[in-house]
């Protein structure tokens, strides 16, 4: 299958050449290009699929293919990196989910982006994003995920700052690099202790159960917990950087400073994923090896959804809204891998971890293009400028609506299957969590209807002019990914992707169906109550829990805490002294041997008088001094 | 004439025919000129090494050629290559022909300025060539000292300062050389300066003891080693353009290169048992210079603490001592050369036109200059160690074979090298955000030009060198690797 | 040591008498040079340190050495060759005294022109 090496050269060709002709050619050329090129992947990437998940399955277990391989740097005999392609169930789902929303972006943009200033520059990045990610689902081993990871998280940077102009898209664009860098230096050193261990970084080794590739590490342990325990923490700390999960959910937010078909590509479907599908590739080795750091993730998630639910329910900018909801809905994917056991029916969390990937994909990408469509035609972001859209842009209403729904969790849209089963899943695990993501689910519903009630109904806002629907080209990928979130809930996911590869029918616990449907209608009926018309109550809330409201709206000051650390700690008290050191000490005491030389130099020159009686005098001294010498010594 | 030499003997031609030179245009033809053929050489020799290694030449150094020069000392005038050689010729063509052009306007006198140029130039290929200490150290010396006219004349602000202190600081250094390199003659009961008929021999450990830190240490001063780094953030401030290229590119690559052909290959004794003073030392610089650059408001500055950082890398790895990690250092030396070549080229074109380096004076210039612009990013992703580029090979061979030993000394100092990924990130982040994007923050910059066809030459040859050594680093690595086995066996001795 | 003063009363001149005179003369001129002023002074006490080393290779030859005769053609050739010394000497004091117009010591420490000549610019 060495066709689908094409998958990923085509891109980073698109890139190379769209990068270096930028503004000598016309813009439409760029447009048409870059969104041909997607199309082509897009096609050769379902066939892929198609011809995988028809011929792969030998015995009922989908086997691992490596299509491509290429040993690319060489460090020890044992370890080296090389670059390949690596075909298994996720990374073809990923193939698909990539491919597919990228196009859609690239088909959005040639409207949303129509006449912005860099529209080449824009295209050839986008490219680079889906070269780079595509590069990361197919890595064969955990170094080329690494160097993909680099390059995704630097076309996120060249993305999100893309209004270069403008202060806050470079300082978000800073953010979302250097809290993402802190993470990865995390993923590095758990990568350098798992493969000192191991000796290995093929993920078809380390995935394999063999026992012998972990024999190195039994019984080295340092602090108290194992090498191993170490290795997939710092490993999950990269994760947890793209995938924002608190603390490291900060650049999320800000990220929103790029334009927004970028934010449905990047920080909605595809990067922010990045963790959750590494944890997934690597879940062999957290089962059996490192348990109790695969219960770790699920609290953090479940915590990390909590605090992102919360926040998204004060938030007044459209993007934020949707973006601390990607924060939760992702924690809610680390939740499903975290409570997930192996095989069977054990490992329904696993599967419903990447089968809520994939819905989750379709419909915020539909939900923040959505969003795009609302902001093109109001042109602002924020709730209170919007209001009674649905007469003016119909298909945007209803593909929106459509999403709000899915997101939810009503049946039959994708959204509550897969939400469903990651809910029995924890469930199944401790029933606290359970109760806990179900209660998450709910504040999902709710401020998921409170922004689109705010967009959609209630009081117009005074417009300039009148908003009026979007383009074609904004209107075809709404359409289409409406249809998926519609009918992909009744894909039987476990046929396609388990943990071990076995092919297994999902069922539904029809009582936590039942629980977690009524949780989402009451929570939409709460928040129908509260915003479909004008209504007191959302004031009155407001200043009842005036404390919890306020640190809420300013997202729990982690922020402050972000800038605190860098500006007060980093930058003044760490950076500014070892400068001063350097230029004041160090440079002061090199300086000093020339002062010193000077000065001694100086009080030297006394010596020479110029009056030869002086001189004459030293010689008589010295003679004297020799003379005895030789007479007495 | 022994092939090797010809790489002496093209820059001396040079500076004879710039004798003759009368007018600019002919200064600088002669210029080009001598460094594509410095270049075209350099790709031959490349691929004669290659070829004569698969051929299965196994001598520990090729293309050899030897004269007695003083018969008293058994001073020979010795040269040959191995991997490693080769790979720094490669980087002193390459950054020579760049400098060259970022040269072309140079103002006053180029002539003189081109003649000790090369002059540098002769000293640095004769240095890298020399496997004779003596000869070593002549051509060590004869890299030093035009530094001090050309810093001083051709150079900006507090030029005659800078040079002062950069020329006596690593006279310094190489005062603690010449002693180091005359007890190793005396004491390794070898009789001769050749350093591979001393590597045979074992010289006495008490001995060792105060000749690895002299020599270490006096290689080291060149190689930005703390704390005697600080000739470089004025130095390299006040340089002109070529010469803050090949010096930050290449001569602070002799460092490494000296403290690994001469201290670590001669006397592995006390290499194993002094390396820990000097790790700490090193692993200093690398968090130091990473976490001074991050407050810098010269431009120059931030890249010259850089270059104190990631050159602080290079000797980090080598004192870890087993293969990977030299590899790495090599590489190192190799990417950090060409990368601050291209920082301090570019710094150079922007202080040419806006005449500041002062990032809170500058911005929005991505803008008004796109091409050097976007070259300026393509170098900061460099630094920050972008997988596709050289940074990131370098670097990560270096981890992984740091990491190697295990004991939590090594390892713990290399999770502190390490998170300097994180400081440089956000150094750079910091430059390249105040001065390419943002708002223009001054009028006249608005009516800035540009890069001129010489600026690009110069630019794009370091970036396609860059992304080449990037993109496809099993060659160069393999070359390296090969040529380390002699060293680290005589260093598991 | 003292017992050499005892021969001075028997009547026969000891040789340390005439070492003893020799070295008063010799210091006497070493501290004149070291502390006069005077360019002529200096030269004089420099004709005492000669005059005093002559007396030494004359005793030495008489008393040490009775039978040869070269410690007397020596001293006669040091007293010609002072002549010639001083003759030179004093050519070059003329000359200092015509740039200076002095011919003190002290005025002589610069390597750079005459001082009388920078009054002048």
């Amino acid at each position: 299958m060495e066709y689908t090496l094409l998958i990923l050269i085509l891109p980073l060709l698109s890139f190379t050449v769209l990068g270096l002709v930028d503004s000598k050619w016309k813009p439409q050329v760029a447009g048409t290009i870059g969104t041909a090129v997607l199309a082509t992947v897009a096609i050769l990437a379902y066939y892929t699929a198609y011809v995988y998940f028809t011929t792969a399955n030998i015995s009922g277990e989908y086997q691992k293919i490596i299509a491509f391989q290429t040993e690319w740097v060489r460090f020890t005999e044992h370890l080296h990196i090389d670059l390949g392609i690596l075909l298994d169930p996720i990374s073809v789902m990923m193939l698909v989910v990539i491919s597919t929303v990228s196009l859609m972006v690239h088909i959005y943009s040639l409207s949303y982006m129509h006449g912005e200033k860099g529209f080449e520059r824009y295209y050839a990045f986008l490219s680079l994003f889906t070269f780079s990610m595509l590069g990361l689902v197919v890595a064969t081993n955990i170094f080329q995920m690494y160097i993909f990871w680099e390059l995704v998280g630097v076309s996120s940077y060249l993305l999100i700052g893309f209004y270069y102009t403008k202060p806050e898209a470079v300082a978000a664009s800073k953010k979302a690099f250097i809290v993402t860098r802190f993470a990865d230096l995390g993923f590095l050193i758990g990568i350098l202790i798992l493969s000192f261990y191991t000796k290995t970084f093929d993920f078809g080794i380390l995935t394999s159960g063999q026992e012998s590739v972990f024999a190195g590490a039994t019984g080295i342990s340092f602090l108290g917990f194992s090498v191993l325990s170490w290795a997939t923490a710092l490993i999950f700390i990269g994760g947890a950087g793209k995938s924002a999960m608190f603390p490291l959910h900060i650049w999320l937010p800000d990220a929103m400073e790029g334009p927004t078909p970028v934010s449905a590509l990047i920080h909605a479907a595809t990067m922010v994923v990045a963790g959750v599908y590494l944890v997934a590739r690597l879940f062999p080795v957290y089962y059996f090896y490192t348990p109790e750091v695969l219960h770790g993730i699920a609290y953090v998630g479940a915590f990390t959804a909590l605090f992102a639910a919360v926040i998204a329910c004060v938030q007044t900018d459209i993007k934020r809204v949707l973006a601390f909801s990607t924060i939760s809905q992702i924690a809610f994917m680390m939740v499903g891998l975290g409570v997930s056991g192996m095989g069977g029916h054990h490992g329904l969390g696993y599967m419903a971890s990447l089968f809520h990937l994939f819905t989750h994909a379709m419909f915020k990408a539909l939900l923040f293009l959505g969003a795009g469509s609302v902001i093109h035609a109001v042109h602002s972001n924020e709730m209170s400028k919007m209001g009674g859209l649905r007469k003016y842009m119909p298909v945007t209403h209803i593909t929106f609506l459509i999403a709000c729904l899915a997101i939810a969790g009503i049946p039959p849209f994708s959204g509550f299957f897969s939400k469903d089963e990651i809910l029995t899943a924890a469930f199944e695990f401790n029933p606290i969590l359970g109760a806990t993501m179900s209660f998450i689910a709910g504040l999902t519903a709710f401020y998921m209807f409170r922004l689109y009630y705010g967009i959609f109904w209630g009081k117009e806002h005074k417009h300039h002019h009148t908003p009026h629907e979007s383009p074609f080209a904004m209107k075809l990928p709404l359409l289409f990914l409406a249809l998926v979130t519609i009918f992909a809930g009744f894909i039987p996911f476990g046929e396609f992707v388990t943990n071990d590869g076995a092919l297994y029918e999902i069922h539904l616990d029809w009582t936590i169906a039942g629980i977690s449907v009524a949780v989402a209608v009451i929570s939409i009926l709460l928040a129908t109550i509260m915003y479909r018309k004008e209504s007191k109550i959302p004031e009155k809330l407001e200043v009842s829990f005036a404390g919890l409201h306020k640190s809420a709206s300013k997202r729990f000051y982690i922020d402050e805490v972000y800038q605190f650390i860098t500006k007060k700690i980093i930058f003044k008290n760490i950076s500014t002294p070892i400068a001063w050191f350097d230029r004041h000490v160090i440079d002061a005491t090199m300086d000093g041997f020339a002062k010193v030389t000077q000065w001694s130099s100086a009080r030297l020159k006394g010596l020479q008088t110029g009056d030869v009686q002086d001189y004459a005098y030293t010689i008589l001294l010295g003679a004297l001094i020799i003379a005895g010498l030789v007479i007495f010594i | 004439m022994n092939f090797l030499s010809i790489f002496v003997l093209i820059p001396l031609l040079m500076m004879i025919g710039l004798f003759f030179a009368k007018n600019r245009s002919q200064i600088n033809f002669i210029a080009a000129t001598g460094s594509v053929i410095l270049l075209i050489l350099t790709g031959i020799l490349t691929y004669m090494y290659l070829d004569a290694r698969a051929a299965g030449d196994m001598a520990e150094m090729l293309f050899r050629a030897d004269t007695v020069w003083y018969a008293p000392f058994n001073i020979h005038y010795s040269v040959g290559v191995d991997g490693v050689s080769v790979a720094m010729i490669i980087l002193t063509s390459i950054i020579v022909f760049t400098g060259v052009f970022a040269s072309w306007r140079i103002d006053p006198l180029p002539k003189e300025f081109f003649l000790w140029f090369f002059l540098l130039t002769i000293g640095v290929y004769g240095f890298f060539i020399s496997i004779d200490l003596f000869t070593m150290f002549m051509y060590y010396e004869i890299a030093l000292i035009p530094m001090y006219l050309l810093i001083g004349v051709w150079g900006t602000g507090a030029k005659e300062y800078a040079a002062m202190k950069l020329t006596l600081m690593l006279m310094g250094g190489s005062a603690l050389l010449l002693v180091g390199i005359l007890g190793i003659y005396f004491l390794s009961g070898a009789e001769s300066m050749n350093i591979l008929d001393i590597a045979q021999k074992t010289i006495p450990l008490s001995a060792q003891y105060y000749l690895f830190p002299l020599t270490f240490m006096g290689f080291g001063v060149l190689g930005a080693l703390f704390p005697f780094h600080t000739w470089s953030p004025d130095g390299h401030a006040s340089a002109p353009t070529a010469v803050s290229m090949l010096h930050a590119g290449v001569l602070m690559k002799l460092g490494g290169y000296g403290a690994f052909r001469v201290a670590m290959y001669l006397m592995p004794e006390a290499a194993h048992e002094m390396a820990w003073i000097f790790l700490i030392l090193t692993g200093i610089s690398v968090i130091y210079g990473a976490f001074s650059a991050v407050v810098q408001t010269d431009l120059k500055y931030i890249n010259a603490y850089s270059s104190v950082s990631h050159c602080g890398l290079v000797l980090f790895a080598i004192l870890m001592m087993n293969e990977t990690a030299m590899t790495g250092a090599i590489m190192q030396m190799l990417s950090h050369g060409l990368m601050t070549a291209l920082f301090f080229a570019l710094i150079g074109m922007i202080y040419g036109r806006t005449h500041t380096r002062d990032i809170r004076l500058m911005g929005g210039l991505m803008k008004v200059l796109p091409f050097l612009g976007v070259s300026y990013v393509i170098a900061g992703l460099a630094s920050l160690g972008l997988p596709g580029l050289s940074g990131f090979v370098a670097e990560m061979t270096i981890f992984v074979g740091s990491f190697q030993e295990t004991d939590t000394f090594h390892r713990v100092l290399t999770i502190v090298a390490a998170s300097s990924i994180v400081i440089t990130a956000v150094y750079i982040l910091r430059v390249v955000g105040k001065i390419l994007f943002g708002k223009v923050q001054d009028a006249h910059h608005e009516e800035l030009t540009d890069a001129t066809w010489w600026e690009r030459i110069s630019v794009v040859t370091l970036i396609i060198a860059i992304i080449a050594l990037g993109s496809l680093p099993l060659w160069i690595s393999n070359m390296i690797h090969d040529s380390l086995l002699p060293v680290v066996a005589n260093l598991m001795r | 040591m003292f017992d050499v003063f005892s021969n001075f009363t028997t009547g026969i001149i000891p040789m340390e008498g005439y070492i003893i005179v020799s070295l008063i003369m010799f210091f006497a001129g070493v501290y004149g040079f070291l502390s006069r002023k005077s360019l002529l002074m200096i030269l004089i006490s420099i004709e005492l340190i000669l005059n005093a080393a002559d007396i030494n290779f004359v005793v030495f030859n008489r008393y040490l050495y009775p039978g040869q005769l070269e410690g007397f053609f020596f001293a006669l050739f040091t007293i010609a060759i002072s002549a010639c010394e001083t003759a030179v000497a004093i050519a070059i004091v003329i000359n200092i005294y015509r740039n200076l117009n002095n011919v003190e010591v002290d005025s002589l420490n610069e390597l750079q022109e005459p001082s009388l000549e920078s009054e002048k610019k």
